[in-house]
Formats: structure tokens, sequence, C-alpha cells
């Protein structure tokens, strides 16, 4: 269907946004390589010579390269669950009759509106406050010892906190795809006597595969490069220390930014890693 | 589509789903009631949560020391200008991806995503430098080109698979009666397309406003939005919750009456491409 | 400024002159910590302006860490972006010594320079020069609850020792009443749990490193630091101490739930104040504890104005500068706000005007703290650095951030002190190699 003519517009429609992409990418991406192979400590006069690999051998040998690489992983994959199944979940029972719908579904979307910073310092303060937080009266309340949150459990508050803010989009866009599910489809099957949960296994899930698919993928680009909240929070302590936040580290805090330039580029090879993996999973699910 | 049930189903789910979104929005409800506290209540043994004495001090006293309006212009000018500049650029080029696909297309479009894997952090050191020989350091127009570049790959995949799903058969039939390729962009695809781009720049404007670490980092005074008046109001030295909460309260407001007004459109576009 | 020979032609002068002036106003644009001295500055700026209206003022107020990273990025990256930056005693002789501050030698004579007190001046001077404008200074102190002192049948001596700590917060500590002996900072950062510890570990004669730079922490100073610390704060502490900052510790202390809290002197003003403060009649103060080794644990700290080297409004800044951290600006403090609520710390004059010491009951201890730090000889033993609760490397932050991280964990109980302070070691000589040490 398309001709010669609208094949070389379509790319000329293209050119902007490549071109504007590959400058944003290219640019930052060249000064970060070249920083990394320097001795480049701003607050010792700036640059000081080119030291070959000496940055990546270093930040690689740390040893808290390894345990930042696990917090990364495990702070994603525990926000990734916990959205996706309570996603499920909240959308199923949205998606049934009741009264005042509308209202329910606004209560449900208002924390994807706050901003991360603001959300942080909320849960960190009036929350998770080991003395005046809500958490901890409630917890007195039951006779119970007040839970430090953000030292005792410092992941999974920080995973809970971040689940918090991306609920809402996970049930929304999986509310969406639970709504075009056939409702004939459903209720031959509950008139045939299928139990609830082969009915949700055999004609739900594999309805929302590719909704799900979807917002893995969109979270995992968010997910990978949290920061305010863990900023906000611990400030990388207690297990807490993302990739992400050693980078920060090593750049702003160690002013080194050599080291934090050949850490940013490790970090960009594993997202595309994950990327990658990712996009194999997606783009399949994508085709279908 | 209505699904016939009882009564009591129908009030065990009202219940639930009240339940659970109540407990979801609670934070934000918790908040907005601390900014009408004062200082000692805010941290009161036991916790009040309605009966206490309500006053407007906290919101004077932030109005008084950081001037709202300014740094609210700022969020409103560069989450709207990005978003716009974004949608400038992306609708032609998803409006290609979709309806002229080539072999490259798929690539082409996993690659963008995966320009929004950058750390920031790594990278802000650079950007910085940059900033500073374009004179764009603590200039909306910075930040505006900076946040439209992050979140572009995210309107040019939306926008996609929106137009996607657009029938082709449509546009066929416009080109048999002799539609040029700017009446059928005009005419043919863009009504049908506005639902998209609608929760397109919904999403959009979301995102922008919410940005934390280049809005902070590459502004001073000047170019300075909400995120900056937060960052004011957190952990000083003495008691803050109460104003803390206000100025939160101050600058979730807008974007939360926003969402709340246009949710239907924002939900309608909101589907990646995930419903066939 | 112009001859008043003819009313009109004066009027039109002066007319020309404010429309001149108007047009060219210089914008200075100020970085500042959202700190309640430097809001009360803010709100107190309309006495500057309406002295200089030819300058205008913009502020950038954010909180402690944003504004670090804010400033030393800029200054770093060379961004220009503010004409005077709240930084402390920290940064001053580090960017100092790298040429990036304004020398504020020539501020004029009525600032007077040699009110300031010295050991606070000492440390905003590199070779000679003074590169920043105290606005306040704070040593640390022990406050404590005169009452449940004498409920424990204990007295307070004016200059305690770590023993007496203890044996004073074993005697406080009442958990079920929700009335903890100790306060203590225990978040992770160098300006939170390593400010204390670093301060601490002085009066326990351990360091950071040696003459070559060696970090000293397998050394058995800073286990005993560290484990007489892990023992004070677990049995006498209050829970989830490991998260607790400044701020924390003040509300804890302000709601009654601290025997003793060793802290920053500023800190007396608040829990001295009856508006925010349950306990604000019954807070007594001493010196900071000693080991009886010559060195107290108490630090030294100034929140100052400085000028970047890259201003292209220094002169002005400097106007600003001067007004912001002079005499004139405590007596207007003072008579807007009353005396207690004057920025304390930074001139000798204060102290010794007896309006101030009348209203602050902590001004003399706070005056005898500062006194007592000495930057340059921080430790017992001789060191390469200076900085009493810090080390003035370009490098300290970083490290001590994740060193603080490690005794932070330790304190959580997640680890050992033996291991945190095994991996402090492995981590600041790893940090210190890579800066080429």
């Amino acid at each position: 269907m398309a001709t010669q003519h609208s094949r070389s517009a379509a790319r000329l429609m293209m050119a902007p946004a490549v071109v504007l992409l590959l400058g944003w990418m290219l640019v930052p991406l060249a000064m970060t390589l070249t920083f990394s192979f320097k001795q480049y400590l701003p607050l010792r006069g700036g640059d000081l010579g080119w030291v070959g690999f000496e940055n990546y051998v270093r930040f690689v040998t740390s040893s808290s390269v390894w345990p930042s690489v696990q917090a990364t992983l495990v702070i994603v994959g525990g926000v990734l669950l916990i959205t996706v199944v309570l996603g499920v979940l909240l959308a199923m029972l949205l998606d049934q009759p009741m009264w005042g719908q509308g209202i329910v579904r606004i209560l449900v979307i208002a924390p994807f509106f706050v901003m991360p910073t603001v959300s942080a310092l909320v849960w960190k303060n009036m929350f998770m406050d080991p003395v005046n937080g809500l958490f901890a009266h409630l917890w007195k309340a039951f006779g119970l010892v007040p839970v430090e949150w953000l030292s005792q459990a410092s992941l999974a508050s920080i995973i809970m906190i971040v689940s918090w803010q991306w609920l809402p989009f996970a049930t929304l866009i999986l509310l969406t795809a639970i709504q075009s599910l056939d409702s004939e489809q459903l209720e031959a099957a509950e008139m045939d006597g299928a139990p609830p949960l082969s009915r949700f296994g055999h004609i739900i899930l594999p309805h929302l595969a590719r909704a799900i698919t979807v917002v893995v993928l969109i979270q995992t680009i968010f997910l990978l490069s949290v920061f305010a909240e863990i900023f906000v929070t611990t400030q990388g302590s207690f297990g807490t220390r993302t990739l992400t936040y050693l980078i920060y580290q090593r750049v702003l805090e160690s002013q080194n930014v050599g080291l934090g330039s050949a850490g940013g580029i490790y970090a960009v090879v594993l997202a595309n890693v994950v990327a990658i993996f990712l996009m194999r999973i997606v783009g399949k699910n994508l085709d279908a | 589509m209505p699904r016939a049930v009882t009564t009591r189903r129908k009030t065990v789910n009202t219940l639930a789903a009240w339940a659970i979104g109540l407990l979801i929005f609670f934070p934000i409800l918790w908040t907005i009631l601390t900014s009408f506290k004062t200082e000692a209540t805010a941290i009161a043994d036991p916790p009040v949560f309605l009966f206490f004495d309500w006053t407007l001090e906290n919101y004077a006293v932030v109005q008084e020391r950081s001037d709202y309006m300014r740094f609210l212009w700022n969020s409103v000018i560069i989450a709207g200008g990005s978003t716009l500049l974004g949608i400038l650029v992306a609708v032609p080029a998803a409006w290609s991806m979709a309806f002229v696909p080539s072999k490259r297309t798929k690539d082409i479009l996993l690659w963008m995503l995966s320009t929004k894997m950058l750390p920031a952090v790594g990278v802000l050191y650079p950007i910085y430098l940059v900033f500073i020989q374009l004179g764009l350091l603590d200039t909306r127009v910075g930040l505006t080109i900076v946040l439209m570049l992050i979140n572009l790959p995210i309107i040019v995949w939306m926008l996609y698979t929106y137009f996607r799903e657009i029938p082709g058969e449509i546009l066929e039939a416009a080109r048999m009666d002799g539609a040029t390729l700017k009446e059928e962009i005009l005419y043919v695809l863009t009504p049908m397309a506005v639902p998209g781009i609608a929760s397109t720049i919904l999403l959009n404007i979301i995102l922008a406003w919410n940005e934390a670490f280049w809005t902070l980092n590459l502004t001073a005074a000047n170019a300075a939005p909400l995120t900056a008046f937060i960052a004011s109001y957190s952990s000083p030295e003495g008691l803050f919750y109460a104003k803390l909460s206000a100025a939160s309260t101050m600058a979730i407001a807008p974007i939360l009456i926003l969402g709340w007004f246009s949710q239907k459109q924002l939900v309608r576009g909101l589907t990646f491409g995930a419903v066939k | 400024m112009y001859p008043k020979t003819s009313l009109c032609v004066a009027s039109v002068i002066a007319l020309a002159a404010a429309t001149a002036a108007h047009a060219q106003a210089t914008t200075i644009t100020i970085a500042t910590v959202n700190n309640g001295d430097m809001i009360r500055m803010q709100g107190l700026t309309e006495d500057f302006t309406a002295k200089n209206p030819d300058i205008k003022l913009e502020w950038v107020t954010l909180e402690e860490n944003v504004l670090r990273q804010r400033v030393t990025q800029d200054v770093a990256a060379k961004g220009g972006q503010f004409d005077v930056m709240t930084i402390g005693t920290y940064e001053v002789p580090i960017w100092g010594k790298q040429g990036w501050l304004v020398s504020l030698d020539d501020l004029p004579a009525e600032w007077d320079a040699d009110d300031i007190l010295p050991a606070i001046r000492g440390g905003l001077t590199v070779e000679g020069d003074l590169y920043a404008a105290p606005f306040y200074g704070e040593s640390s102190m022990v406050m404590y609850r005169k009452d449940l002192m004498q409920a424990a049948g204990l007295e307070m001596p004016e200059a305690p020792t770590w023993e007496f700590i203890k044996q004073a917060a074993a005697a406080m500590t009442k958990k079920d009443k929700e009335v903890y002996g100790i306060c203590l900072r225990g978040k992770a950062g160098w300006g939170e749990n390593m400010a204390f510890l670093t301060a601490m570990a002085n009066s326990f004669g351990a360091k950071w490193f040696d003459g070559e730079w060696k970090p000293q922490f397998d050394g058995e100073a800073w286990a005993n630091t560290l484990n007489f610390y892990m023992d004070l704060m677990t049995n006498y502490g209050p829970p989830g101490a490991s998260t607790n900052g400044f701020n924390e510790n003040l509300s804890l202390f302000q709601q009654g739930k601290c025997g003793m809290w060793i802290d920053a002197t500023v800190a007396a003003s608040f829990v001295t104040n009856p508006k925010d403060s349950a306990v604000a009649d019954r807070v007594g103060f001493a010196l900071a504890p000693d080991n009886g080794l010559g060195k107290r644990g108490n630090w030294l700290w100034a929140w100052s104005l400085a000028i970047p080297a890259g201003s292209d409004a220094t002169d002005a800044a400097k106007k600003f500068v001067a007004w912001a951290t002079s005499k004139e600006y405590t007596r207007l403090v003072a008579d807007k706000e009353g005396w207690a609520n004057v920025p304390p710390g930074t001139r000798t004059s204060l102290y010794e005007n007896p309006e101030y010491t009348k209203a602050a009951s902590f001004a003399d201890m706070t005056l005898a703290s500062i006194n007592t730090a000495d930057p340059n000889r921080p430790t017992v033993d001789p060191v390469p650095y200076t900085g009493v609760q810090f080390v003035a490397i370009p490098e300290f932050a970083g490290i001590a951030t994740q060193v603080g991280q490690e005794f932070s964990a330790a304190l959580a109980g997640q680890q050992t002190v033996e291991q945190a302070l095994g991996k402090a070691q492995a981590l600041t000589a790893d940090e210190m190699e890579a800066a080429g040490y």
C-alpha cells in the first residue's frame, strides 16, 4: 500500500524525532565515555589526564557494586510483582458493578499524580517515622513495638512507597484490558460450571497477558532509575543503595566524575540487557 | 455489557472497592488534613483525625515565604511546553511508523525507548557543562527541551500503538477518493486519533510535572518549578510536618485536579496497545 | 550625593538617578538552607533593599542535602548560577584553596572582622584570607532534663565525663513511660551521625588518618568509641535511633522523651522555646563529655555566606553578605523577634551584651563550647588534617557518608561493630587510593 512517495515522506516525518533523540543520546554518552577514561576530579582541579580502564576496574571491584545491582533488581522485581498482582485483583474488582464506581476510580488513581519527592516525604515522615508516624501509633495501639521501617525493613519500605505510586498505572491499563474482555465468554464459562479459579486461569489471565507485558515494560524503564524515593528516605543506607544511587554517590558526593561516569556506562549496559530481555518477550506479545 | 447481579453481591463489591480506594487515597487525605493543623497538633500523640482547630496558618506562612504563583507558573510552562513540543515532533513520527512501516520500524521504536534508560545521575555532569555553554542553565527553555526529550520516547510509543489501532481500510478508502497526504492526516486520521492524542498529552503533563531530578538540578531562581518549591520545605531544623503538608498540597493540587477532571480521557487512550 | 541648590534640579536628577538605577538594578541570587534563622533573614530583606534600592535579591531556599548538591555541582562545573552561597566550615577551606571563592578581606571597617569569634574565624580563613562571613555558628553540648536528673538523684557537672553520661542515661531511662536516657544521632551522613561520632572519637583519642593518610578504623580507639556509643544507644536510646538525625532527636526531646541529648548548640533555643517545647522550663546545659584525654566530644560548625569567584555581581553580593552578618542585622532581629532569636555563635560582642545573655540561658555554655573546639588541633594525637567533626579534604563527604551508612547499619543491628569498622577501613582506604593519596 505504501508508495515510494509516501515512503520518503514517512522518513522525513520521522526525522525530527530520530535526530533529536540521537543527539540527546549521543552527546552525553560521548562525554560520559570520555570522562570515564579520565581521572576527573572537579574538586582537585578537574581533568587530571587519561587513565585507561582504571575507573572501570575500580568501579566494578568496589565492594558496593554487587549489593547495589542486587538492590536494584530487588526493587524493580518487588514493585513489578506487587503492582501486577494487586493491579489485576484491583482491576477485576473495579470491573464489577457497584455504586460510585467513578469516585472509587478517582481515589485509586490519585497516587499517580503525586510527585515522587512528595510521596517519599509523606511516607517517610508521616507514616514510617518510628515515633511520630501513623504506623507507630497503630502498632502501639495494638500493644506492639513500632517497626523501624526505614532501617529494619528498608528495602520493603521503599518497594512499598514506589508500589503505591505505580499501582494506579498498572490498575488502569489492566482495567481497560479487562473491560475489553468479551463478557459473554465469561458468562458461558460460568454457566458451564467452571469454578472461579479456572475461569480466571483460562480466560482472564491469558486475555491480560498483553496488558501485563506492557505494564512490566513501561514500569521497568521508570523503575530502573528510581532516585528521589531513595534520596529522600534512606540516602542509600541499610542496603537500599541501587546502582543509580551508587553512581550518584560517586559523581556528586565524592565528586569523582571519572569513576561515576564509568559506573554510568555500566548502568547503560545493564539497562540495555534488561531492555533486550524485555523486548524479546514484549515484542513477541505485541506482534501476536 | 451490564451483567445481572444480585443486590447483595453489588453491596459487597461496593464496600470492598470503597474500602480499598480509601486506603489507597489515605496518604493524600492525611497530608491534606495535616496541612490544616498546627505543628504541635501534627505530631500529637495519639494522632487526631478531624476534630482539631482547623487553621490556614500554614498556607499563609508558605505563601509569605515563597512566591507560589511563580513556581506554579514555571511548572505550567515547562510541563505544558515540553508536552506540546513533544507532540509536535512525535505525531508525524508515530504516524509514519504506524502507517508506512518498514523492516526497521520496530528497531527504531525499541531504540527510542532504550534512550530512556540512560541514568540521569550519570549524565548530569556532561549535561550541566553543555547547558553552561549554551547559556541554558536556569531557563525555562532549557528545561522544556530536556523534559521533552526525556518523555519523547513514551509519547512516540503511545501514539504509535494508538495509531496502529486505526484500521488501514479507512485510509485506503480516502486515498481512493483522491485525498492527499495532508488531507488524509487532517480530516481522516486526526479525528480518529484525538482520544489517543488527548490521553498522551495528559500522561505526559503528569510525567513532566512530577519530574524531580532535572528540574531541581538545572534551575536556580528563574525557572524553578514546584519540585524546587517542595525542596525548601522538607526537613529543616525544627518542626515541619504541617508546613510541609501545606506545601505538598499546593504542589500536587493543580495536577490532581486536572487528572480528576480528565480521567475519562486519560483512561481511554492509556492502553499502550495492550488491548486488541 | 547631589548638591541641594535647587529643589527642582535635585528632584529631576534624583528621578533620573532612580530611573537609571532601576534600569540597571543588579540582581543577586542567594542559595540558602531552609533553617529557621535563614528563613528569618529572608523575611527581613526589606531592610536591606530599602538601603540598597539598586540591588534586587532572588532567593533559592533548599533543604540541606539538595542545597549542598546544587552548590557543589555549580561551583565545581563553574555554572555561575549563584552570587551568594550558604556553605559551612567544611567547604570553605577546600573551595578557598581552589580559588573558587572571593576573598572577603575588604568588607567595610564597621563590619568589624575582629569581633568574629576566633575559633569560627580560623575555620573560615585560608592562608590568611577570610573567604566566608559566618551567619551563625555552633558547637555541640549536652542538653538534659533537670527534673529527670533530680529524680534520678544525680547532679550534672558542668564538664561531664562519658562514664557519667552512661550512668545518668541508665538512671533516667524508663522505657515503659517512653523516656529514654539519651538521644544521639544515628542517621547516616557525614553531617549527621558522622559529625557526632567523629567529634566523639576525638575525645576517645581516635582519629581518621595518621601522618601518612592511612585510615585508622582498625585501631583500638575507634573500636572503643563505637562500642561505647552502641552500648549507650541500644540500652538507653530511643527506638529507630538509626534513622534519627538532628530533627528527629529535636522533636523527641521537645516531647519530653529524652533525658539527655548531645547535639548542636543552636538546638538550645528550640528546646527552651515554650511554644514548641513541652519541657522548655526544665532544660539544663553542660559541656560535651570527655574521657580525660584532653579533648572533648564537641564540634565546630558555622553556616556562612560566601561569594563564588564566577559571580558577575561581586560588589552587590559583598554588600549583602556584610549586611546579613553585621551587628546591625543582629539588632534588627532582636528588635523584631527578641534577643533569644538572633543568630548565635559568631560575634564576641553578642556574648558581652547583657540583654542577650539574660534572654538566652544557654549563651554561656554555647560560647564555652565554641571556645573549646579547635579545628586546627582536633585530636589527641597530631594529624595531617584540620576540621573537628570532619576532615577538610574534598573526598571526605563521600567517604564519611558511606562510613556513616556502615555505622548506621551496625546501630540497626544489621552487622557487628567489628564488621562495620572493617568495612569502613576498607572503603576509606579504597577511596583514598582512588583520589591519589
